[in-house]
């Protein structure tokens, strides 16, 4: 067994070593490999950054309520008298006999989109002075804090970067409705980022809706609160809402997208990957053809020939690491934190987020890699295991 | 033509390699195919967007709605041949949302205004008689097994009706349009909707407008924002195609994603192709030597080279382009369910062009070394 090792070991750090002799081939296979894990990474960092967007706006211990059988907040409607006996429901945290929780609107406002410069719907929510209290993570970071009873209005960090027309002190002026950006908020990059908050009774005015808002923020005295504070009010009479927690809520927006993202990126990766094996294949058999003299002296030597196999797998994996690494830095490098927006079709608004190359993905790129490798060596090195000696040396 | 059969025995002289290299070419062009349907998908088929039809909505967004009495002045716009309003329903079937256009709108003259839906006159009688009725396009029928005459229940999310949270359609109709054109939405009559909403009566989300003079259609669009300028929705009139194209941008630069993508694998199979090409010459160096010395001239062995690769690339390109442009042309079915399932026809050309110029590109620097050698060197070397 130790001597077996030893053998093999030997040969595979031959065969990498006369790799410079054969370096035109490698780097096809180390390029393709690497292209490959490029886009692998990439496309999928993209439903990560999403993903990351989304789940980091949710808390487990706060709820959303809405009218029932509304997906999101977009389709959802609640009138004023309905979200004051939602503000009623037991489980609520309180802050100076103050029910925490906020009735807000949830609407969208053609903006141009500064990537495209064509309009894209950017999400406002109009909020209550609680809306603030409940979301500790949000912080103004310029500017300051929009006075409710005004048309002051906040935005996000990312809104400002990605759309047109809302920079600190600039207002939005037509005649159904007129906003003045006051402050700039922070909220640990997640969703709330791409909005612009305003009060919602200004909103209202502004949107015809009358007394009614979309959705009722709540903060729980403790998670645990949830299932009570659930069933009292889908059991009461007058009101037709469904509650869920504020986390779950946001990561099932999060699948249509994830889903759209994996199905497209695995396909195109599996492609990929399938030309990119050809590619390692092809090297192999060229490190196999050019090393036929000396592979069959170490086999005339003694060496066995499942040791000639490891080596060539070794060398074909070596190669495909080398490519799995080179691949997964690039696209960390390139894209990792590239900020952009999409429409989040459950809530027909955009979400802006950053392509997020996480460890997880460098190292499913990697695997992928040396998958390729593997399937790409593995050919080859039968064929070289396989060689009959007398013939073999005989060969130029 | 005369050097073709050379060509050929010299691209099998390794059967293995040559198989190989084709196999990876044939794969990035499929590839080539499924990325260019995927982005013609994306854009939502924007090219095919009706060049004389216009779209009003309310001028903050779409998401609010302009009073359906708008519908007489817009008709009274001149230059405005006929006009329809749409509401956008949105629901959900079988506790899913939606992944289908559903909206109320007048059947029949929104079949007017869209005659590239093709309705049978039976069923859209039968449509136009029946309060509950819905017509429903070929693509969202096959996929749930909808038969005319089915009863449909619709789960609402915007639109509450009178009681309950369920509205009830029957399928009179389906509709069946050329490869290009949508063939998802489900359509509905607004006086049954209207009837029946509990909130929100009266009010309609766009209108589609058709234009009697299509390069009118800036003068129209303006004169019809001046109109309601003053009224209680402001709105905002553009072509159909700048709509379509801007909602589809709303999902981001899928253009450019597409580019870098295909930039990635062109360059891959480059390499992979240039090295086959640099391998096979590299072997062939005293043949080459042997076929100058037979008085082949210097360009004729360029040529020759050259030949081999873009035979490859185009053999395998254009093939496989071929096949999958038939496939999805004369398919039946609508993988994914994408709204539109085209190859379109200058996808298939950039195509062709790629496939051309990855031959030319990866057999080049081969070619030219094999031009510049001279015999005496080509047959000392071993």
């Amino acid at each position: 067994m130790f001597r077996w090792a030893r053998q093999t070991l030997t040969v595979t750090i031959l065969g990498v070593r006369t790799i410079p002799q054969r370096l035109g081939p490698s780097i096809v296979a180390v390029v393709g490999i690497a292209g490959v894990v490029v886009v692998f990474v990439s496309v999928l960092s993209i439903g990560e950054g999403f993903r990351a967007a989304l789940v980091g706006a949710g808390s487990p211990s706060r709820a959303i309520v809405m009218r029932n059988g509304s997906e999101s907040e977009m389709t959802s409607g609640l009138t004023g008298p309905e979200t004051d006996i939602i503000k009623q429901a037991p489980g609520l945290a309180h802050e100076n006999n103050v029910a925490m929780a906020a009735a807000e609107m949830y609407v969208v406002i053609d903006l141009n989109k500064r990537s495209t410069g064509t309009p894209a719907n950017v999400p406002i929510r109009g909020i209550e002075p609680e809306s603030l209290t409940i979301r500790p993570e949000v912080r103004v970071v310029q500017g300051r804090l929009l006075q409710f009873g005004t048309n002051e209005a906040i935005v996000g960090r990312a809104a400002v970067r990605q759309f047109e027309g809302i920079d600190l002190g600039s207002e939005y002026d037509t005649k159904q409705i007129s906003l003045k950006i006051v402050g700039i908020f922070d909220a640990n990059g997640s969703v709330a980022e791409s909005e612009i908050w305003c009060d919602a009774k200004t909103l209202q005015g502004a949107y015809r809706r009358g007394n009614s808002y979309q959705s009722v923020l709540a903060k729980l005295d403790s998670p645990a609160s949830f299932p009570a504070f659930k069933d009292w009010l889908t059991t009461n009479p007058q009101l037709n809402v469904s509650a869920h927690v504020e986390s779950d809520y946001y990561s099932a927006q999060t699948e249509v997208m994830t889903d759209l993202i994996h199905g497209v990126g695995y396909t195109i990766a599996f492609l990929m990957g399938i030309a990119a094996v050809f590619g390692a294949i092809l090297t192999m058999y060229t490190a196999v053809a050019t090393r036929t003299r000396e592979i069959a002296t170490l086999r005339a030597l003694g060496f066995n020939s499942w040791s000639v196999v490891v080596s060539v797998l070794g060398e074909s994996l070596a190669l495909a690491a080398v490519g799995g690494v080179g691949g997964g830095l690039l696209a960390y490098l390139c894209f990792n934190g590239y900020e952009t927006a999409t429409m989040n079709f459950q809530t027909f608004s955009q979400v802006a987020f950053a392509f997020a190359v996480t460890p997880s993905l460098l190292i499913q790129g990697l695997v992928y890699a040396l998958v390729m490798g593997l399937v790409g060596g593995f050919f080859p090195a039968l064929r070289a295991a396989r060689l009959p000696i007398a013939v073999a040396l005989r060969e130029l | 033509m005369k050097f073709f059969y050379l060509i050929w025995r010299s691209l099998m002289r390794r059967k293995f390699r040559a198989a190989f290299t084709f196999g990876c070419i044939v794969v990035s062009f499929v590839l080539f195919s499924y990325l260019t349907i995927v982005t013609t998908a994306f854009t939502l088929g924007v090219d095919f967007a009706g060049a004389n039809r216009l779209w009003l909505y309310d001028k903050v967004s779409i998401i609010q709605f302009v009073p359906v009495a708008y519908l007489n002045d817009i008709l009274k716009t001149p230059g405005v041949e006929a006009a329809t309003d749409c509401t956008w329903f949105g629901g959900s079937y079988q506790d899913k949302p939606n992944q289908f256009a559903v909206f109320a709108t007048d059947l029949d003259e929104y079949l007017k205004l869209y005659p590239e839906f093709k309705v049978p006159p039976d069923e859209l009688k039968a449509a136009l008689a029946d309060r509950q009725g819905a017509i429903v396009g070929r693509d969202t029928a096959t996929r749930y097994g909808w038969k005319i005459g089915d009863r449909i229940p619709l789960k609402a999310d915007i639109w509450m009706p009178a009681t309950g949270i369920t509205w009830y359609f029957n399928l009179d109709a389906i509709y069946d349009a050329s490869a290009e054109v949508d063939k998802t939405q489900f359509l509905f009559r607004y006086d049954y909707f209207d009837e029946n909403r509990k909130a929100g009566k009266g009010n309609v989300s766009w209108y589609v407008i058709k234009l009697s003079d299509p390069s009118q259609a800036a003068a129209v669009a303006a004169a019809l924002d001046d109109h309601f300028a003053n009224s209680q929705a402001e709105t905002k009139t553009a072509p159909e195609k700048a709509v379509i194209a801007d909602f589809a941008k709303q999902t981001g630069n899928i253009g450019l994603m597409l580019t870098l993508i295909l930039t990635v694998v062109f360059f891959i199979i480059l390499i992979v192709v240039a090295n086959t090409m640099a391998q096979s010459v590299r072997e062939r160096t005293s043949e080459i030597g042997v076929l100058k010395t037979l008085g082949f001239s210097d360009p004729i062995v360029l040529m020759l080279v050259l030949s081999e690769s873009v035979l490859l690339a185009v053999v395998g390109g254009w093939s496989t382009l071929a096949l999958m442009y038939i496939f999805v042309r004369h398919g039946s079915f609508n993988m994914a369910m994408l709204p539109v399932f085209v190859f379109k026809t200058s996808s298939l050309v950039l195509g062709l062009g790629l496939a051309l110029a990855l031959g030319v590109l990866a057999g080049i620097l081969p070619a030219v070394g094999a031009m510049r050698l001279k015999i005496t060197d080509a047959l000392r070397r071993n």
